[in-house]
């Protein structure tokens, strides 16, 4: 018996309770099966209602401009874009959960990975919507796409970092929904072979695709699985370096720093495991599934969190190091005139609290593995995360080169507030609807890993690995 | 679109299932396939399956996606309509990564899921026959083909030994039509009915 075959003790099953591969099945499948429940409908019209809202704020914006929000010459950027980097940032987690875990091989993912993914796509969604409305005329939206017009052909500029944007959200929109998709094709078919009413038959097989099971079919599932998953990985880390470029390859100070792509990318990791976080706890506890998302996954991900919430402050404090080091005077009044001080500084200490202060509690085993703690966290996060955001835009913008021109306060409109909720209701009414009529679980994923992480396949194993360490220690006696 | 007599053997564990494949493939049966309900990695070499060659289709599209994307940019830039942008070079090249990189991924991504579909037969509304519904839960499902030469009996008798959970015969459909699975009529039951 070698004694690398095995896993460590100290490494916690990743799914609970003796479970065999049918019950996999049923305990996934049940809260699908079932009716919905009355806090299910309540979520449900809540979430609809914001989205209600957010449709006539936007109506406001379309009949009126951008004006309805308050944005004027100098912030032209306010809540609207700070919401989509917000919202694309949270949209990072899934695709790091699938695909680069996937590559690093930590069997974890599988109990959070299907959530985590539908979240990515609600929330690159939600992201698209701030920059597509904010063009004022949303009509003409598609000229950012290079297609031959009778203007010329007049082009697009390719040099542009507001259109690398474009090309980046869409690919990974498009990536993103395909892995997830493909990775849902099996398990609808589970679901198909389930059903007992003609809409679930009928719904869950056109949406199984005809799926089999086939092992020819599954040979190619994997390595299809493991492609897009090497696709997604730098894909991953590029969409955020190019939403951060739309602010570095800029001339505004506190925005044109090289520090801003590995910044933004540990940022966009840390509020998105907090989105997972949120979504995650709630989830679990109201569909019974706290025994594939263990409080091991949780403590996992709380680990990254900590992690990246410390790279993200080591960069704010780099950013006014390089501030003052630069010895450049408009950098210097940004940050600290106008940034960590002035009218906007209040935001500025919120922002540093909730991103690089709180976190790091999460160093206390005892408290990454306290739910209540973790679910608090997870909001103060994903507020923090968002004052980054604004942060970034706002306080650059209020102050700029021409004084005459400076702003003094800029406070949103009812509109931009609302259509800030109304992306919230756009991401619940669609995560609500995913989790009642999806798996929340990738079933057969959770089925592959289940004999060698499974509860009782570690007990089994436990006895083994004992065994084969006197084992090994009584041949290396004998061979000296 | 064909409909075959088959005997069916339902597995419930790996460990009886790699050497049952292992001896049907040994006493010389054709095994048509096997089900599972999860990828079982080496079930494919136990089979004699090839390695797929999805990831090399993958590679080309990812190639596709580089070239269009470099030359189309560079044409617009250079030939179609060379605009003046701050002096800067009409051929940046620097500037065309991030989309060329996209690009390639885009196509990289969507080409190998379509070639995927299509080797699987995988779309929206492909309806096929099911040997066994627990196929898509814990049975490992093999069937293996009814010849004229095929001594039904003793392939049954063979897979009870091989420790089979359950063993049976069934006529189905190897090919795919387009149908819904709430609809019980078969598209080829109505065929054979023409033909017989």
């Amino acid at each position: 018996m070698s004694l690398l075959r095995y896993e460590s003790q100290v490494r916690e099953p990743l799914v609970d309770g003796h479970k065999t591969y049918h019950d996999v099945t049923e305990d996934i499948c049940k809260p699908v099966e079932a009716a919905p429940t009355r806090l299910w409908w309540i979520g449900f019209i809540i979430s609809v209602a914001l989205l209600l809202f957010g449709a006539v704020s936007l109506y406001k914006e379309v009949v009126y401009g951008t004006g309805m929000w308050n944005l004027n010459k100098t912030i032209g950027w306010g809540w609207d874009i700070t919401n989509f980097v917000w919202w694309v940032g949270i949209g990072h987690a899934g695709t790091l959960i699938s695909a680069i875990l996937l590559l690093f091989r930590q069997g974890w993912r599988t109990g959070v990975n299907r959530a985590a993914e539908a979240m990515t796509i609600f929330a690159v969604i939600c992201a698209g919507q701030f920059p597509i409305w904010h063009m004022g005329r949303v009509w003409m939206a598609f000229f950012v796409m290079p297609y031959p017009n009778t203007r010329g052909p007049l082009w697009v500029n390719f040099n542009s970092p507001l259109l690398w944007d474009v090309f980046a959200i869409s690919t990974y929109f498009t990536v993103s929904l395909l892995f997830w998709y493909s990775g849902l094709i099996p398990d609808m078919a589970t679901l198909r072979d389930r059903a007992k009413k003609k809409w679930a038959k009928a719904f869950y097989g056109v949406a199984s695709f005809g799926w089999t099971g086939s092992t020819k079919h599954w040979q190619r599932h994997e390595s299809l699985s493991l492609v897009l998953a090497g696709l997604s990985t730098p894909l991953v880390l590029s969409v955020h370096t190019i939403v951060s470029f739309d602010f570095a390859t800029s001339v505004i100070p506190g925005w044109h720093t090289t520090i801003f792509p590995p910044y933004f990318v540990a940022g966009a990791i840390f509020s998105g495991f907090a989105m997972v976080q949120t979504l995650m706890l709630v989830t679990r506890k109201i569909m019974n599934l706290e025994d594939y998302i263990t409080i091991s996954h949780i403590e996992n991900m709380n680990k990254v969190i900590v992690l990246t919430g410390s790279i993200v402050g080591c960069a704010y404090l780099t950013e006014l190091f390089m501030a003052w080091y630069s010895a450049v005077k408009y950098e210097q009044d940004i940050f600290f005139k106008y940034r960590i001080a002035g009218p906007y500084g209040w935001s500025y200490w919120l922002m540093m609290t909730c991103n690089v202060i709180t976190p790091q509690l999460f160093w206390s085993k005892k408290l990454r593995r306290n739910i209540a703690f973790t679910f608090l966290m997870s909001i103060v996060v994903n507020v923090g995360m968002w004052f980054e955001r604004f942060v970034i835009i706002v306080s650059s913008l209020y102050r700029d080169y021409l004084p005459s021109s400076w702003s003094v306060y800029y406070r949103p409109t009812i509109w931009e507030v609302g259509f800030y909720l109304g992306s919230f209701g756009l991401f619940f009414t669609c995560y609500f609807l995913f989790s009642k009529y999806f798996p929340v679980i990738a079933i057969a994923e959770i089925k592959h890993i289940l004999k060698k992480n499974g509860e009782s396949y570690k007990e089994q194993m436990d006895g083994i690995e004992e065994q084969s360490v006197t084992e090994f220690a009584h041949e290396h006696a004998h061979a000296h | 679109m064909s409909v075959k007599k088959f005997v069916v053997g339902c597995f419930d564990d790996e460990k009886t299932l790699f050497p049952a494949v292992k001896n049907t493939r040994k006493a010389g049966y054709k095994i048509h396939d096997v089900y599972t309900p999860f990828p079982i990695h080496g079930l494919d070499h136990a089979m004699g399956l090839r390695d797929t060659s999805l990831h090399t289709a993958g590679f080309i599209y990812a190639m596709t996606g580089t070239t269009t994307a470099l030359t189309f940019m560079s044409w617009v830039f250079t030939k179609d309509w060379p605009l003046n942008i701050g002096g800067k070079p009409h051929l940046p090249l620097p500037a065309f990564i991030p989309i060329v990189f996209e690009l390639t991924v885009l196509c990289a991504a969507v080409g190998m899921v379509l070639t995927f579909c299509y080797l699987c037969q995988l779309a929206p509304f492909v309806t096929k026959d099911h040997f066994h519904l627990r196929a898509t839960d814990d049975l490992f499902v093999m069937p293996i083909e009814v010849t004229d030469k095929t001594n039904v009996e003793e392939v049954k008798a063979f897979f009870q030994n091989a420790g089979a959970v359950e063993v049976f015969e069934k006529e189905a459909e190897t090919g795919w039509w387009l149908g819904r699975y709430d609809k019980a009529k078969k598209a080829f039951e109505k065929e054979e009915i023409v033909t017989a």
